[in-house]
This record gives C-alpha cells, structure tokens and sequence, in this order.
C-alpha cells in the first residue's frame, strides 16, 4: 500500500492544482494576517473558509482523482497487489497531499508572523487538524460515490450535490425545522442534528476551543450545554473519526465486490 | 493449466458469461474472438480478477484463484487502452510497476526494440497514443510469466513496431508460454495463433485450430470462416 500512496502524493504533486490551492492558501494566510494584523481574528476568518472549502476541494478532488486514474487503477489490479491496498493507497495520497497543502499553505505565513511565539498557536493547530479531518472525510465520501457511479458525469453531479447538502442546505433546513417546531424541546434533536454533519460539527469544535460564545450559535450552546468544553471537544473528535471511518470502510467493501 | 468452470456473470440484465466452460493447455498461443459484446474482454477480466463472476471457479495451475491476488505474480497483462497518469514520466511509471512487482525484468531490451528511449524522460500525458501502447506492451512484456495476456495489443502501432510486436509473441511461445491474445484483425491472428476460441452470446461457440475452423465453414480464410459463423447463429 505505502508504494501506492507514495507515487499517488507524488503524481498529485506535480499536478498544477496542487499549487494553485497551496498557493490560495498561502496568499489567504498572508494577506489575512499582515492586513488584519491580529492573529484571532484571522483564525476565525480562516475557520469559516475552510470548513466550507476544505470539503469542496476534497470532493472536487477525491472524484477527479478517481476517474483520471481509472485506466490505471485497471493497470494495477492485474498487478499481484490486494484491491482494498490498491484504493486506500489512492485515497491516502489524495487526502494526505491535500492536506499537505493545507498545512503547508496556512502554517508558513503564521510561522512567519511569529506563531510560535504567540499563545493561539494550539487555535490554530485545532483550525489545521479540523481542516486535515474534512479533507479525510470528504475525500473519503467522494471515493464512496465515484465507486458506485461509473458514469463521470453523474459521478461529478452527485459529489457537489452532497457537498452543497452538507455546506449548505442541510443548514438550512435544520433552520427551518427550528423555527417550525419551536414550541418543542428541540436541544436532543439539534445535537443529533449537528452530529450528522462534519461541516457543522466541525464548526462547533473550533468555536468551542476559541470560546466564543457569540459565535457559538443555537447548536453550539445547546452541545456546550450538554457536553461542555472539554468532553464536547473530545466528543466531536471522535465523531468526527467516525465520520472518517464509515467511509473508508464502505471503500473497502465497495472496491472487493466490484467488477473493472 | 487455465480452466474456468461453469462461469456465469450478468450485468444487470444482460447475460454477459452463460455457463462457460474453457480448458486452456499449457504453451501456445490462443486466440480469443467473437462478434463485439460477446464477452471476450470479460472472460480476461474474470481471469485477472478484475471482474468477480457470480458463480463458478477458475482454476489457475491447479489453484482456485478467485479473490486470490498472488497468482499474479505469474502472469502478464495487456489493457487495451492505454492510459497512464499524465504526471509520471515514461521511466517513473516503469519503475513503480517494477517495484510493485520485484522479479527479473528485461525493459531495457525492449525500450530499445520499441525506440522509446528518446521518450523516457516526458511525461506520459504529453506522448501519443500508439508512443503509450509501446509503453504498455513494455510493461506487459518485461516480466518472464508463465502467461500472458494480450487485450488488442495492435491498436496504434505502426508497422514497424506491429513486426517487433508479433516476433515478440513468437518469441515467448518458443520459450513455451501460454499466450491468450483478442483481436479484430484477422490477418494478425492467422498469423499468430494456433488455436482459436470463438465465443458468441457468452458461451464457447468453437474451439481448435484455424485449419478445423475452415474446414467446418467450409470457408477459405479465416475472416469469412468467422464471418460464416457468427450469421449461421442469426440465420
């Protein structure tokens, strides 16, 4: 498996789209701190972009990848390597060098700025580590539907549509729902709400690190409520784990029972 | 040395593999033919194990080999289309496929019987198609297995290359290789084979030489043999 990853990170990092979003960052980082001048700030500048980003970029990615590779992945499986090593292999690389982008591109204008002497560097390791965990995630279910839709184009389709749920809409309609059924105890069923979704979760576990309540929201006070911080945040982690989980184990299922 | 045993295999409704039953002896080469969708390129799959069959076992030297993957080891194969990653260049992708599969090989030879040393240094994306199908028949070719697999292997060559190629084939069957090749061209298959397999609506319609083929169309070459075969079934 570790061969191909390796040459997976290494073809995704000769390619321009590698750059271009190292570079995003990059240029985000730089203008964000030495414009703004006030690392918290930027964080939180930072966190609301890449909670929306990171998963668009990695569902882009994760099903680009998968079809441009297809005729090699054929090439592959008549080579003498197991299936599930052959596609963690791929998936890895994809998660992994997109995540490298991310870090590289955020962390070295912080560096620059003097991260290491001021006292949001563990905000931000939080803001990198929640940003590798999207990656993962969402990589991970473009890979699930790229596996079940051999048609590219729809392939394609369904992967921004489950971004676009995820980011956008599933936020909405749980407004909705609130501002619907107001009249009950709704705590239970907006903390069951938030789980489902690793863009919010995700959202509450850096807003509950920053402590700042006001940006906390109806979902974030009713998990602070009922987790606090510290149990909230290790909670949140570790469903945000299982959202990684889940899906690599259905690529794994997936990839033994399909015909190429 | 290759049997496959009542495979059956459907794609949604459509019945691709029907009960088949194939031997496959040791040294030869044997071509596979049949009218488009007939199933060739799924029996080859089936095979590789690229494509998992609903029912029935194949039989590998002996040993079932469905969703086995060491076997592999023992065998060499020709996709028919040939797509690489666009960033790798012509020596990094022979390198992996070595590293992934560390056993004697002789790519040097053929990277200069194919003339592909000016191309070792660009990369794949940036190579035309019958430059990638000298690749991939590198890479098929530069390890010594019992068997290989030839999906198309003239698509794009030129004729220079498409000379190397069949003297290549001749080559491994003198060293008593077991070599399965599809085609469409049928003047590259007399040439080549010495027994055919015709497959027709996923089951074995004929199998022997081309002389038995001829005799029993009662046809003069083996394109209107084959011709002759796949109307009688539409007659």
């Amino acid at each position: 498996m570790l061969k191909i990853l390796k040459y997976s990170i290494f073809d995704l990092l000769r390619s321009r789209w590698s750059y271009v979003y190292f570079s995003f960052y990059l240029m985000l980082g730089f203008v964000l701190l030495f414009l703004n001048n006030d690392m918290n700030k930027a964080i939180i500048t930072l966190m609301n972009i890449v909670i929306v980003l990171t998963p668009l970029i990695g569902t882009i990615f994760g099903v680009m990848y998968y079809y441009q590779s297809k005729e090699f992945t054929e090439l592959l499986l008549a080579q003498p390597i197991k299936r599930s090593k052959i596609f963690m292999g791929q998936y890895l690389g994809v998660a992994l060098s997109l995540t490298l982008s991310l870090v590289l591109g955020l962390g070295i204008p912080f560096v620059f700025y003097g991260l290491f002497k001021s006292a949001v560097i563990f905000d931000f390791s939080l803001l990198l580590l929640v940003g590798a965990f999207l990656n993962f995630i969402f990589v991970a279910l473009s890979y699930n539907i790229s596996l079940s839709t051999d048609n590219k184009i729809k392939g394609f389709g369904y992967a921004i549509l489950m971004w676009l749920f995820l980011a956008v809409i599933y936020d909405g309609l749980f407004l909705i729902s609130l501002v619907l059924f107001n009249e009950y105890p709704l705590d239970k069923i907006s903390l069951a709400a938030t789980m489902f979704n690793p863009i919010d979760l995700s959202r509450i576990l850096i807003l509950l690190k920053l402590d700042i309540s006001a940006l906390l929201g109806y979902t974030g006070a009713v998990f602070k409520d009922f987790f606090g911080t510290s149990l909230g945040m290790v909670s949140s982690l570790s469903i945000l784990t299982l959202w990684v989980g889940l899906p690599v184990y259905r690529i794994i299922y997936k990839s033994r029972k399909k015909d190429f | 040395m290759i049997s496959f045993k009542n495979i059956h295999k459907r794609f949604g409704k459509l019945i691709v593999l029907d009960n088949l039953n194939l031997e496959v002896d040791k040294g030869g080469v044997f071509a596979i033919l049949g009218p488009n969708g007939s199933g060739k390129t799924t029996l080859i799959k089936s095979l590789l194990g690229m494509v998992i069959p609903d029912k029935g076992e194949i039989l590998y030297n002996g040993e079932d080999i469905l969703k086995q993957w060491e076997y592999r080891n023992n065998l060499n194969y020709l996709p028919q289309i040939a797509n690489f990653p666009a960033n790798l260049t012509v020596t990094e992708l022979v390198e992996m496929v070595k590293n992934l599969r560390p056993s004697k090989t002789n790519e040097k030879e053929l990277i200069e019987l194919f003339g592909l040393t000016p191309f070792l240094k660009q990369k794949l994306g940036n190579l035309s198609g019958g430059t990638k199908q000298k690749v991939n028949i590198v890479l098929a070719f530069m390890f010594d297995s019992d068997l290989i697999i030839l999906d198309e292997p003239t698509t794009g060559l030129d004729p220079i290359a498409l000379i190397y190629l069949k003297e290549l084939i001749q080559k491994e069957k003198a060293k008593g290789k077991t070599i399965l090749i599809t085609s469409h061209i049928m003047s590259f298959v007399e040439e080549m084979s010495d027994e055919i397999v015709f497959l027709l609506d996923g089951k074995i319609y004929f199998k022997g030489t081309i002389e038995a083929i001829k005799k029993q169309t009662e046809s003069a070459t083996l394109d209107v043999a084959i011709a002759n075969l796949i109307k009688k079934q539409y007659a």
